[in-house]
């Protein structure tokens, strides 16, 4: 399949960001850990699983009218490692990347021990270091390796 | 030492710990001399869990250095019990005091209490993650006994949710010690602990039997197997009737083990061993007023 049928399924966007090769079935994480629910009035699009000669399949997200910033975009490495970054203005691809693993992911991901005080009523978001096989909550040390979407925070 | 708050045993170097041991020596070879060395000085203690060990002995070290203490008392007295958040709580009494204590059920909690006061804060145990003074208190102890070369130590009980453990295991890591840790497969040590354990090039040795390695050990540490971590009384019997030592355990020992709890025990250490020169645990609580004393001490700037 070609580049131009792509375009075809998920129409182009005017100024905004895509975010391009994120492991299939992904997508609704990426917006979730973006913050994106479409209560803002962005146009956002999804596509999933398409086919990609480099992933097999790969979603594609599209937001219209938002430039994501190299912090916002690195949190996504945690579940989308190979995800690439393009920043549009009036059509054309004005800046290409990828993104970076950060070291610290904050406000993100819940602890997914119960008596960590990150998941009590207190002012403080969760914290986890980001390590080379998992990522470590600052606070009561909980190492999660699998499954990271399952411990994205719910708005 | 450099740090404001003292939240984990993984934050002190080796060089911290021989400052507050050596500091813990003077104090209790001669007391007198810091009597009045604090006289100004105010300690908040904040214990949202019982203790009796660890608040006595913060109020003892506090008044021996000629300060006094303010205590929040009991949870259930205190404007917590109508929903006053943690972070409230430690921002409003900072402004009575010129330090903090804080014990408190919830792993992190001291962690984050910290982040929102700017008076120095000692984590004096946070749920099961870390209780640092009981760690220095220790080492004193094991370096008093044993001293930090060449060290064999054997960690038994509750290693999995034992805090003072997991402080201990990380501080161990920066001596030369060879730490073996005996307990039922239920009751290991927690993933983070044994990858930090790892990380610090420390071999993490599991018995499920003392017998194994008994003959080898300069230090035997003894913590409670609680019945709470056991689905049934029954079972919490059988397993915690394998991690108790009496004098006749002890037999097969070296002749100078020392044998430690942080305390309280309830049977896993038979009374019989008090009598035995190995024992080392009252003392070993004792040690806390000096530690703690010499950590206060450096803390609120006793060095300058």
């Amino acid at each position: 399949m070609s580049n131009n049928d792509q375009q075809l399924r998920v129409s182009k966007i005017q100024n905004g960001t895509v975010i391009d090769h994120i492991a299939g079935g992904q997508a609704l994480n990426v917006l979730a850990i973006l913050g994106i629910d479409g209560t803002s009035g962005d146009s956002v699009s999804v596509a999933m699983n398409m086919p990609s000669d480099r992933l097999g399949h790969k979603d594609v997200v599209k937001v219209e009218g938002r430039e994501l910033s190299q912090d916002e975009v690195d949190v996504l490495s945690l579940i989308a490692p190979a995800a690439t970054i393009n920043i549009i203005r009036d059509y054309d691809v004005v800046e290409k990347g990828r993104v970076e693993r950060p070291s610290v992911v904050e406000g993100v991901l819940e602890c997914p021990n119960h008596n960590c005080i990150t998941t009590e009523d207190e002012p403080v978001d969760s914290r986890f270091a980001v390590g080379d096989d998992g990522v470590r909550c600052e606070y009561c040390d909980t190492i999660i390796r699998d499954d990271l979407p399952a411990h994205i925070l719910a708005e | 030492m450099r740090h404001d708050h003292i939240i984990s045993a993984k934050q002190l170097s080796r060089g911290d710990i021989e400052t507050v041991l050596d500091r813990a020596a003077d104090i209790a070879a001669d007391p007198g001399a810091f009597a009045d060395r604090h006289s100004d000085t105010l300690l908040g203690l904040l214990f949202f869990e019982p203790s009796t060990r660890t608040k006595m002995s913060f109020t003892t070290a506090m008044k021996r250095l000629g300060g006094d203490i303010v205590d929040m008392g009991s949870v259930e007295s205190s404007s917590v019990k109508k929903g006053e958040s943690l972070a409230d709580t430690v921002r409003v009494v900072e402004g009575y005091t010129d330090a903090l204590v804080l014990r408190h059920p919830m792993e992190g909690s001291a962690k984050m209490a910290s982040e929102f006061v700017d008076v120095p804060l000692v984590n004096a145990g946070d749920g099961a993650g870390q209780h640092p003074t009981q760690t220095l208190l220790d080492l004193y102890t094991i370096r008093e006994n044993a001293g930090f070369d060449d060290l064999t130590i054997g960690i038994m009980g509750d290693l999995k949710y034992g805090r003072t453990v997991h402080s201990l295991a990380h501080a161990l890591t920066t001596v030369d010690a060879s730490q073996h840790f005996i307990s039922p497969e239920s009751l290991q040590l927690p993933r983070s602990v044994r990858y930090d354990l790892h990380e610090a090039g420390a071999g993490v040795r599991e018995h499920t039997e003392l017998d194994e390695i008994l003959p080898e050990l300069d230090v035997l540490y003894v913590t409670r197997i609680q019945a709470e971590r056991f689905p049934d009384e029954s079972e919490y019997r059988e397993v915690a009737g394998q991690y108790q030592i009496d004098a006749a355990t002890l037999e097969a020992a070296k002749d100078d083990l020392t044998v430690m709890h942080p305390l309280p025990r309830v049977d896993e250490i038979a009374h019989d061993v008090d009598e035995t020169t190995h024992a080392q645990y009252f003392q070993q609580a004792h040690n806390g007023v000096p530690v703690r004393m010499a950590l206060l001490d450096l803390m609120l700037g006793g060095d300058q």
